[in-house]
């Protein structure tokens, strides 16, 4: 076996570290749960990987109190929906976008961005991911969604801000 | 040694240089995507590489030598072609740029209308689909379609209901891209025309691998359109062939509108050129058909029945060495005889992204995904497949190193 082909291998077990098999194949907080303020669905139009995710915020809208979803994909985009619901669920939301953005520079950082353990926890078993392009997709579906589901719950919330505001005006 | 294998297999890979190519880890590349797209031959590299280096000019417009010479290259990729399916007139075959936008011109200009239908399948590929969709969106025409057996062939049980007097057309594949099912054209092309209607034909995955021949088919068995792409028979992308019957191309009115698609224009009006050249608007992507013509001639060479006949053993030593792992499923007919050489397969445990990802750190390409045909995956309850596709170069070594691969990708994620 020639060094480049070893490296090839050591790639391939820096993508499926036991983290993420484990995550894989004992999903974190999946499953479709009460309450939630939205509920959106992704799809990497690609390969087919779908996945549903609802949030639940706090009354005040500042934390995220539950994610939960429903995911059909490979271990990448499946694991990355636990990861992410163990990262954000009981932090702020600011706190939540900041993980959210950490992954995000991750991903797209060619593997040659290294991740911080304090921030990512278990979402640094990720960083082999960033080495196969055609991965990244996979493990950022359920980031994405759960960013989108949040960011909907905001939106109606201005959005009901701003229906009381004409309201307002209107009298 | 296996039956129906090609004469001198290693002399025919010796004509397509990419399979000399080695991938990361110095590893030989196992291609197994050819119904994704196929690999070329040097034949074909050269006719096109030539044309561009001493005969490039316009076609049908310029009056010197040069132009004069593009456009015989031109017409007669058009012969060629021809040639290939048998077609009763060279004047029915239309240069598109792929099998899509073939189905397409067709959904486009076929006159549809509230009270009318168009048929599919369930099995197709999302190109036989959503042109049609879209026609009966713009139209009102209703869409319809055949359902699947529990074996992935076409259920015909209540085809009699679902084609009927208002059915303007049938649109099926030859060969599905997933289940790799070989439909009854002939049958279900009767069973159409009896109706009043008329058949478009997806051979995407048919021309590569079965002779094709309208000519000898009896007019009432013939479909009226079929279509296919260049890459998938050795040519190159962005070239693709819509054959229809000549007089009704002759009377069905333009696609794009454009240069070369005319007779007289004036800015009162425009009369249109007899096809091909009605559908043919704009300056044809020509080399493109000097490739596609010398990719035909060069499966002529080989001759399709046996090229068909390498296909199926493959097919059959494929299906064999599948067979033999515990935890895969194959989707799809289980008999080489009655399928194409697309074999989409389930590993249990292992998601198909993930079992790609595995074979390609071994030099092996295969296809994960719904291949462009979820409502097939749908049908059989799978959401993404594996799918490994050989062509007239396959080997069954190339076999073998998939199923050692596969074995391999089920130890590395435990699930043996």
């Amino acid at each position: 076996m020639s060094v480049e082909s070893r490296n090839l291998d050591a790639d391939l077990d820096s993508m499926y570290q036991e983290i993420i098999l484990d995550h894989y194949r004992n999903p974190m907080h999946s499953g479709l749960r009460e309450p939630f303020e939205a509920e959106v669905h992704h799809v990497n139009p690609t390969c087919g990987d779908e996945v549903t995710m609802r949030v639940h915020l706090s009354e005040d809208h500042s934390t995220i109190e539950d994610v939960s979803y429903d995911a059909l994909g490979c271990s990448i985009s499946q694991a990355g929906s636990s990861v992410m619901s163990e990262l954000v669920i009981g932090k702020s939301v600011d706190e939540a976008m900041a993980v959210h953005q950490a992954f995000l520079e991750l991903m797209q950082g060619k593997g040659k961005v290294v991740p911080d353990e304090d921030v990512l926890e278990d979402g640094v078993a990720f960083a082999g991911v960033a080495k196969f392009p055609a991965r990244v997709k996979c493990a950022l579906l359920g980031w994405m969604a759960m960013k989108d589901a949040v960011s909907a719950v905001l939106a109606s919330e201005s959005a009901h801000v701003s229906e009381v505001a004409t309201e307002g005006e209107d009298r | 040694m296996i039956d129906g294998l090609l004469k001198d297999l290693e002399i025919v890979r010796e004509d397509f240089p990419i399979l000399k190519r080695r991938l990361a880890g110095d590893l030989p590349l196992v291609y197994l995507d050819s119904a994704n797209t196929s690999q070329k031959p040097q034949v074909v590299i050269d006719a096109m590489v030539d044309h561009l280096e001493r005969h490039n000019a316009n076609v049908a417009r310029a009056m010197h030598q040069l132009g004069a010479e593009s456009s015989a290259a031109f017409e007669e990729a058009r012969d060629k072609v021809a040639a290939f399916i048998g077609a009763p007139e060279r004047e029915g075959v239309v240069f598109t740029k792929n099998a899509s936008e073939a189905i397409n011109l067709v959904a486009r200009v076929l006159p549809l209308g509230p009270g009318d239908n168009v048929v599919s399948t369930e099995m197709e590929h999302h190109s036989n689909i959503v042109p049609w969709q879209l026609a009966c969106e713009r139209s009102g025409a209703e869409f319809r379609w055949l359902g699947l057996t529990d074996d992935g062939q076409l259920d015909l049980s209540g085809v009699d209901k679902v084609i009927d007097e208002h059915t303007r057309i049938v649109a099926f594949t030859w060969v599905s891209n997933m289940l790799g099912t070989v439909n009854p054209v002939a049958e279900l092309t009767r069973k159409a025309h009896d109706a009043g209607a008329l058949v478009l034909i997806d051979a995407s995955q048919a021309a590569p691998q079965l002779p094709i021949d309208l000519e000898s088919m009896s007019p009432d068995c013939r479909p009226d359109f079929l279509a296919f792409t260049g890459h998938k028979v050795t040519g190159p992308t962005g070239i693709g062939v819509l054959w229809g019957r000549r007089d009704l191309l002759d009377e069905l009115p333009p696609f794009l509108g454009g240069g070369e698609m005319i007779e007289v224009v004036t800015m009162a009006g425009t009369t249109y050129a007899r096809s091909p050249h009605r559908f043919e608007a704009g300056t044809p992507p020509i080399v493109e058909a000097v490739g596609l013509g010398a990719a035909v001639d060069y499966l002529g060479q080989l001759g399709m029945n046996a090229v068909h006949a390498h296909e199926q053993a493959i097919t059959g030593y494929l299906l064999d060495g599948l067979a033999t792992l515990p935890g895969v499923k194959v989707l799809g007919p289980l008999d080489a005889k009655l399928r194409g050489g697309a074999v989409a397969f389930e590993v249990d445990g292992v998601h198909p992204h993930d079992v790609a990802q595995l074979l390609d750190s071994r030099g092996i390409a295969v296809r994960a995904g719904h291949h462009c045909a979820k409502p097939a995956h749908a049908r059989f309850d799978v959401q993404a497949s594996t799918r490994a596709s050989s062509y007239l170069y396959t080997t069954p070594a190339e076999i073998d190193a998939l199923i050692e691969g596969i074995a391999y990708t089920q130890k590395y994620f435990k699930v043996v």
